[in-house]
C-alpha cells in the first residue's frame, strides 16, 4: 500500500466515525432527512467561504458553511411551526432553494473558482492526499485529514461530556425539560455538530455520501442492539468497515471511491436488514411462522382438553375436525409430541400431564393477560413474547 | 391551614395564539392526592406542562412552595404520558429508571453506584426488579407505566405530577399504581394526576380539580365532586353514581 492509499483510507474512516456519531442520534430522533437537507444547503456557505478564503479546508469556510446548515434547520422549523405545511414538506422546500443558490453562484463564477458541482455532490477523496498541510515547511499530512481529525475530536469530546443529556432529551423530551436539560440547547448542539461534520466531510466524500455515512450505519446498528452505547459502537464499526472496504472495491473496479463506499454501506444495511437475529426480515418471518404453528398447537391442545370422547380424539378425526391440511396437522402433532404434551396410543391422542398444565396456564394467560406467571414460557414459545 | 405546595396565578397558555388554558388560578395544598379531570382538549396535560416549565405561558405565573419552578426543580417529579416517548429506543428498564436521577446530578456528571442502587430500589417498589435488563419495547403497557412510575419515585420528590398513569394498563397494574400513590400521600407528598375515569375519582383521590379551558372548581372530593360540577365541566347533563 502506498502512503497515499493509507491516507485516503484513514480520511474515509475518520469521516465515517465523525458521521456515525451524530447520525445515531438523528436516526433515533427520526430526523434522518435533516442530514440530507443540511448536506445540500451548506453549498452556498461553502461557495461564499471559498470566495473569501480560496481554501476548501479553511476553518472560516467550515464555520460559514456550518452556519448555513443551522439556518436550514431554523428555516425548516419556522416554516413547520406556522402549521401550514408538514416537516418533510418544509425540508423539501428549504434545501433545494439554498442548494440552487449555491449552484448558481458556482456557475456564475466558474472561471475563477476551482469548484464544480460534480465534486460537491460526489467528493474527490482520491485527490485529498495532494493537498498537504505544511507547518514551518514540514509536511505533516493531508489537510483534510487534519480537518476531519479535529472535527472528530470535538465530536467525541462533546459526546462523552453530554452523553447523558443527549440520551434523555432524545428519549423523553418532556422529562428532560422538566429536569432542566433544555431540549432546545441539546437540539441545536446536535444540529451544529451535524453541520460542522457535514462540511468537514463534504470535501472528502461529497454531499450524497455524507448522508449515507450518517444514516446507513446507524440504521443498521439500530436493528442489532438494544443498548445506546452498543448502537454507537456498531454504527462506528459499520462506518469504518464500509470506508475501508469501499475504498478497495473502488480500487479493484477502478471506480469512484465515494460511490463504492456508498454501495458498500447500502449492502451492509441490506444484509443486516435481512439477517439481523431478532429484528431482521428473515427472523421476523421465521418468528411469525413459528407463532402460527404455536397458535395451532394451542388450539389443538385445547380441543383435546375439552373432549374426552375417544372419537373426538382419533388422529383421523382431528384432521377433519380442526379442518387443517395434512402437513399442518403433522407439524402440530410433531411439535406437541416433541414437547411431551401428548401421547398417541392406537391412533388416539391424549394430553400428558405437562400438556394439560401448559394448556391451562396458556388459556389463563390469554384470558387475564397477566404476564408475570408465564415468564418461564417466554423462553420456549414465541407466542408469549408479544 | 395546610401549606400550599403549588400555586398557579392567572395562567394562560396558547398554541399558535389560540388559548387552551384561560386565566387559571389554582392552589394545591400539601399532602393531597388530586385528580385533574375534564373532557378531551380541556388542557389538563397543558396545565401540568406549563407548571413544569415545559410550555411557556403567555401570561401568569407558577410557584412551588413559594418559589419559581426553576429554583424548586429538585422537589418535583414528572411522569409524562406513556405515548409521548418512543418505546423502541435502545435502552433497558433500569436505564430508564436511572434517568430519574439525572436531575439531581445536573449537567455533565454521570450516574454512579449510588444512582444505580436508588434505581434498583425504585424498580423493586413497583414490582419490576425482575425486568431490570429487559429492553423497554419488550415490556407490556402496564409494565412500561410502572417503569415510568419508578423513574419518578427515584427522584424522591415532594410533589409528583402524573399525566394519565392509568392509560392502557391492566387492572392489576392500576391497583398497584394507586396503592403506591396513596403511600406517597401517606408520606406527606403531594400527588397530582391527570385522570380520565370519573367512576374511580372518589375511590382513588381526596382532592379534585375540574378543568375545561377554564378552571371550573377545585377542592376536596367529598365537597365538590358532584353532578353540578360534572355538568359544568363536561357540558352535558352528567350523572355519576358515587360509591361510598
Amino acid at each position: 500500500m502506498s502512503s497515499a492509499q493509507i491516507e485516503i483510507q484513514l480520511i474515509a474512516s475518520l469521516v465515517a466515525v465523525a458521521c456515525a456519531i451524530p447520525g445515531t442520534f438523528l436516526v433515533l430522533r427520526k430526523m434522518a432527512m435533516i442530514s440530507d437537507a443540511i448536506s445540500h444547503s451548506i453549498l452556498p456557505g461553502i461557495v461564499i467561504g471559498f470566495f473569501i478564503t480560496h481554501d476548501l479546508n479553511s476553518p472560516l469556510l467550515i464555520l460559514l458553511a456550518a452556519l448555513t446548515g443551522i439556518i436550514t434547520v431554523v428555516l425548516v422549523e419556522y416554516i413547520q411551526k406556522t402549521g401550514l405545511v408538514k416537516e418533510d414538506t418544509a425540508i423539501g422546500l428549504v434545501f433545494p432553494a439554498l442548494f440552487s443558490i449555491g449552484v448558481i453562484m458556482i456557475a456564475k463564477n466558474a472561471n475563477d473558482v476551482h469548484l464544480d458541482v460534480d465534486a460537491v455532490l460526489l467528493g474527490e477523496l482520491a485527490f485529498a492526499p495532494f493537498d498537504r498541510l505544511l507547518i514551518r515547511g514540514t509536511d505533516v499530512g493531508p489537510k483534510s485529514l487534519w480537518v476531519v481529525g479535529t472535527i472528530l475530536m470535538i465530536t467525541i469530546t462533546l459526546l462523552i461530556t453530554f452523553f447523558k443529556e443527549l440520551k434523555i432529551s432524545t428519549f423523553d423530551k418532556g422529562l428532560a425539560a422538566s429536569l432542566g436539560f433544555s431540549p432546545a440547547i441539546l437540539h441545536y448542539g446536535l444540529m451544529s455538530v451535524s453541520s460542522v461534520t457535514t462540511v468537514g466531510a463534504f470535501d472528502a466524500v461529497g454531499a450524497i455520501l455524507v448522508v449515507a455515512l450518517m444514516i446507513a450505519p446507524a440504521a443498521a446498528a439500530y436493528l442489532l442492539t438494544t443498548d445506546l452505547k452498543k448502537m454507537l459502537a456498531l454504527a462506528i464499526g459499520f462506518g469504518i468497515f464500509s470506508a475501508i472496504f469501499g475504498y478497495w472495491v473502488a480500487h479493484w473496479l477502478d471506480a469512484s471511491i465515494s460511490g463504492s463506499i456508498t454501495t458498500v454501506l447500502g449492502l451492509v444495511f441490506l444484509s443486516v436488514y435481512l439477517f439481523a437475529p431478532t429484528k431482521g426480515v428473515i427472523a421476523v418471518m421465521y418468528r411469525e411462522r413459528q407463532q402460527r404453528t404455536e397458535v395451532s398447537l394451542l388450539t389443538f391442545l385445547l380441543h383435546l382438553k375439552n373432549h374426552d370422547d375417544l372419537k373426538e380424539r382419533h388422529v383421523n378425526h382431528l384432521n377433519e375436525h380442526i379442518n387443517w391440511q395434512k402437513v399442518r396437522s403433522k407439524t402440530v402433532l410433531d411439535l406437541a409430541q416433541k414437547n411431551n404434551m401428548i401421547h398417541i396410543e392406537n391412533n388416539i391422542v391424549s394430553l400428558t400431564k405437562k400438556g394439560d398444565e401448559f394448556t391451562s396456564k396458556a388459556i389463563d394467560y390469554i384470558i387475564t393477560n397477566e404476564d408475570t406467571q408465564i415468564e418461564d414460557m417466554k423462553d420456549d414459545f414465541f407466542l408469549f413474547r408479544g | 391551614m395546610k401549606k400550599i405546595a403549588v400555586k398557579v396565578d392567572d395562567l394562560t397558555v396558547a398554541y399558535n395564539y389560540k388559548p387552551v388554558l384561560w386565566d387559571i388560578d389554582l392552589e394545591i395544598p400539601e399532602g393531597v392526592l388530586m385528580a385533574i379531570v375534564g373532557p378531551n382538549g380541556a388542557g389538563k396535560s397543558t396545565l401540568i406542562k406549563a407548571i413544569l416549565g415545559i410550555l411557556k405561558p403567555i401570561a401568569g405565573s407558577v410557584s412551588i412552595y413559594g418559589k419559581s419552578y426553576e429554583k424548586q426543580r429538585q422537589l418535583v417529579a414528572y411522569v409524562p404520558q406513556k405515548g409521548s416517548v418512543d418505546w423502541d429506543f435502545p435502552t433497558t428498564a433500569l436505564d430508564v429508571v436511572k434517568m430519574g436521577t439525572y436531575g439531581s446530578l445536573g449537567w455533565i456528571k454521570r450516574p454512579g453506584q449510588k444512582e444505580k442502587k436508588a434505581a434498583l430500589e425504585a424498580l423493586e417498589k413497583v414490582g419490576m426488579l425482575a425486568f431490570k435488563n429487559r429492553q423497554i419495547s419488550q415490556l407490556s403497557g402496564g409494565q412500561q407505566q410502572r417503569i415510568f412510575l419508578a423513574r419518578a419515585l427515584v427522584q424522591n420528590a415532594s410533589i409528583y405530577f402524573m399525566d394519565e398513569p392509568f392509560q392502557g394498563v391492566d387492572a392489576t397494574t392500576e391497583i398497584a399504581i394507586i396503592n403506591i400513590l396513596k403511600e406517597l400521600r401517606k408520606a406527606g407528598k403531594t400527588v397530582i394526576v391527570v385522570h380520565h375515569d370519573l367512576q374511580t375519582v372518589p375511590e382513588y383521590f381526596d382532592w379534585v380539580t375540574f378543568l375545561n379551558v377554564k378552571k371550573i372548581a377545585t377542592g376536596p372530593v367529598k365537597d365538590i365532586f358532584n353532578d353540578d360540577n360534572l355538568t359544568k365541566t363536561y357540558g352535558i347533563n352528567y350523572k355519576v353514581s358515587i360509591q361510598e
